[in-house]
């Protein structure tokens, strides 16, 4: 037909997006992992080889710094797996119960969180964690726990994990949105056939819509791991770039944060922030190829 | 129905879990707006109670306006979001519509290479931007924002985008090249009008992540007169630490105007997301 043609409309169509996509995202992305095998001597550009992944992994001062980063990573993102996802499962299953009333306005309620920045909800857990104001000591006093209560933020060991949870608190909304549209799209008839065997109610949702959700908690862990791994904003809000106290905090986002943009007195080093960016690049390559290549493609899919 | 799912107990346990779970939610939301109304010596007196005549004050609110900028971030806000996803739909859906509708070579291909940054996040690459900014004068202008937000958007919009307009029907997009039209008139005119329910989504999904958004804004325009309002409350607020009558108004300043987009918005975001557009 139009063989012999060159059809420009195709090119005129494609290129603003491929322009602005490539010159943005595509291009910076690759000259960032570039960056990482330079230095910078006397002010000028050196290629040094993988000398700064040598540094970033093996050097006493920069290891330490790199593997707490990367652990304390580690933490948030199983937390999130471990609190955040199976909270957003159990809500939604209570939402798309057939005749619920008031669905809609529990929906939107809880999804509310979700759509703050992570400036509103740090500074709001802050002020209400505080020990100043008193809001949580007299909340748990209220129950009879007041002897639990501790500074959760400012405290080593508690810190990360309290600020993982405020995350939890956040985006449960996206779990419980995701698999809601999934158990809606559970056809009628199943679990007909389901209560005819006589599974209903729990067992229903554990042997008839549980197996057939798992694809989209599979969606919802590699969305969960993406967002943690290249998580910032929350921790830099309430415990600033310092990621405190002492560091406790501190994930891989923070610690790229630091390095390249440099921190009070700390210069910043564009090269070290680079090779930092590469390995967290790294990282979500493998989650992200073990999620495509692993588990999309072994996971039982149901003709529904 | 069967008996079995509407045991009356069973129901009033479904509605106390959710119902504890909603004020879960919305405490610290509710604590925020209903504090930043009252006098300091309320504020820490009684924190759950509400403003009376007594303890109403806007003292906090005064200090936002007289210190912080906050029409100007807002205004910064409002034109990086709604210029960058003018520029994600039209860019996307333009793109979208080359890779459904027209067979080329290397077409599966730059299907892929768009897709590539729905997974990767363009934060792995702001070193190289930054210094991109900067050579090219970007560095403190809405600008370099508005270009970050586009790239980051493209991708999700192209995918979403392809998927809706490989339904619309061959033969009216034919019909239209019977009559002579161009197929830029075919895009526009017969296209683009029938995938508006897909843009809506798009929009919404977008419109969150990029309002919300405190990376960027602090590596690549944190000068007074670009801030956005993220990042405007954010530097507000660290230092203003200890006045917490300004930290909770500035707080629920910078809730409301998203609360107010969520409204007018959630049930197309509700839509977008159970359509299952994102799967």
């Amino acid at each position: 037909m139009q063989t012999r043609r060159i059809r420009w409309h195709i090119a005129v169509f494609l290129a603003p997006a491929v322009l602005v996509y490539t010159a943005v995202m595509i291009f910076p992305l690759f000259n960032t992992l570039r960056l990482a095998l330079f230095t910078e001597v006397d002010q000028t550009r050196v290629y040094v080889g993988l000398q700064n992944f040598r540094t970033l992994f093996f050097d006493p001062i920069w290891s330490e710094q790199f593997w707490n980063a990367l652990g304390n990573n580690f933490w948030f993102f199983l937390i999130h797996m471990l609190v955040q996802n199976p909270i957003g499962v159990a809500l939604a299953a209570l939402l798309s119960h057939p005749r619920l009333r008031f669905a809609a306005l529990y929906r939107s309620a809880i999804f509310i969180p979700t759509i703050l920045s992570f400036v509103i909800v740090g500074f709001a857990w802050k002020l209400i964690l505080s020990p100043l104001w008193g809001i949580a000591p007299s909340m748990l006093d209220a129950i009879g726990l007041k002897s639990l209560f501790a500074p959760w933020l400012g405290k080593e060991e508690y810190a990360l994990t309290t600020l993982a949870l405020v995350s939890v608190w956040q985006f449960v909304g996206i779990p419980m949105m995701l698999i809601y549209a999934a158990l809606l799209s559970i056809p009628e008839e199943i679990l007909e056939a389901g209560e005819i065997d006589g599974i209903t109610g729990a067992s229903a949702f554990w042997k008839i819509k549980l197996p057939l959700i798992l694809p989209s908690i599979g969606i919802i862990s590699i969305l969960t791991f993406v967002g943690n791994f290249n998580a910032f904003d929350l921790i830099y809000v309430s415990q600033g770039a310092l990621a405190g106290p002492d560091f406790s905090t501190d994930i891989l986002g923070t610690f790229m944060y630091r390095t390249f943009f440099g921190f009070q007195l700390q210069l910043g080093d564009p090269h070290m922030g680079s090779a930092i960016a590469g390995a967290m690049f790294a990282i979500i390559l493998v989650g992200v190829c073990i999620y495509l290549f692993g588990i999309q493609t072994r996971m039982r899919r149901y003709q529904l | 129905m069967n008996k079995a799912r509407q045991n009356p107990l069973n129901t009033a346990a479904m509605h106390g879990a959710l119902i504890l779970y909603t004020l879960i939610a919305l405490f610290p939301v509710f604590v925020i707006i209903i504090n930043s109304f009252k006098t300091r010596r309320s504020i820490f007196r009684e924190p759950l109670a509400l403003p009376d005549a007594e303890s109403f004050s806007l003292i906090g609110y005064q200090t936002v306006m007289k210190q912080g900028d906050f029409f100007l971030y807002f205004q910064n806000s409002l034109i990086v979001t709604v210029v960058s996803l003018a520029f994600v739909l039209l860019f996307g859906a333009m793109a979208a519509f080359a890779l459904s509708e027209y067979k080329f070579k290397g077409n599966t291909l730059m299907g892929l290479y768009l897709a590539l940054g729905i997974m990767i996040p363009i934060r792995i690459g702001t070193v190289a931007i930054l210094e991109m900014m900067v050579a090219t004068g970007l560095v403190n202008t809405l600008w370099a924002l508005i270009l970050v937000y586009t790239a980051q958007g493209l991708p999700l919009a192209v995918f979403i985008l392809s998927e809706f307009m490989r339904q619309v029907s061959d033969d009216l997009k034919n019909a239209g090249r019977v009559d002579g039209l161009s197929e830029y008139t075919i895009f526009f005119r017969l296209v683009l009008p029938l995938v508006r329910p897909a843009m809506a989504t798009v929009a919404v999904f977008n419109m969150i992540p990029i309002w919300n958004d405190l990376w960027f804004p602090l590596i690549l325009a944190p000068a007074e007169e670009t801030k956005t309002l993220t990042l405007g409350s954010q530097v507000f607020i660290g230092q203003f630490v200890t006045d917490w009558n300004a930290v909770l108004s500035a707080l629920s300043m910078a809730i409301l105007p998203v609360l107010v987009l969520y409204v007018i918005f959630s049930r197309q975001l509700i839509r977008g997301i159970t359509s299952g557009a994102v799967k």
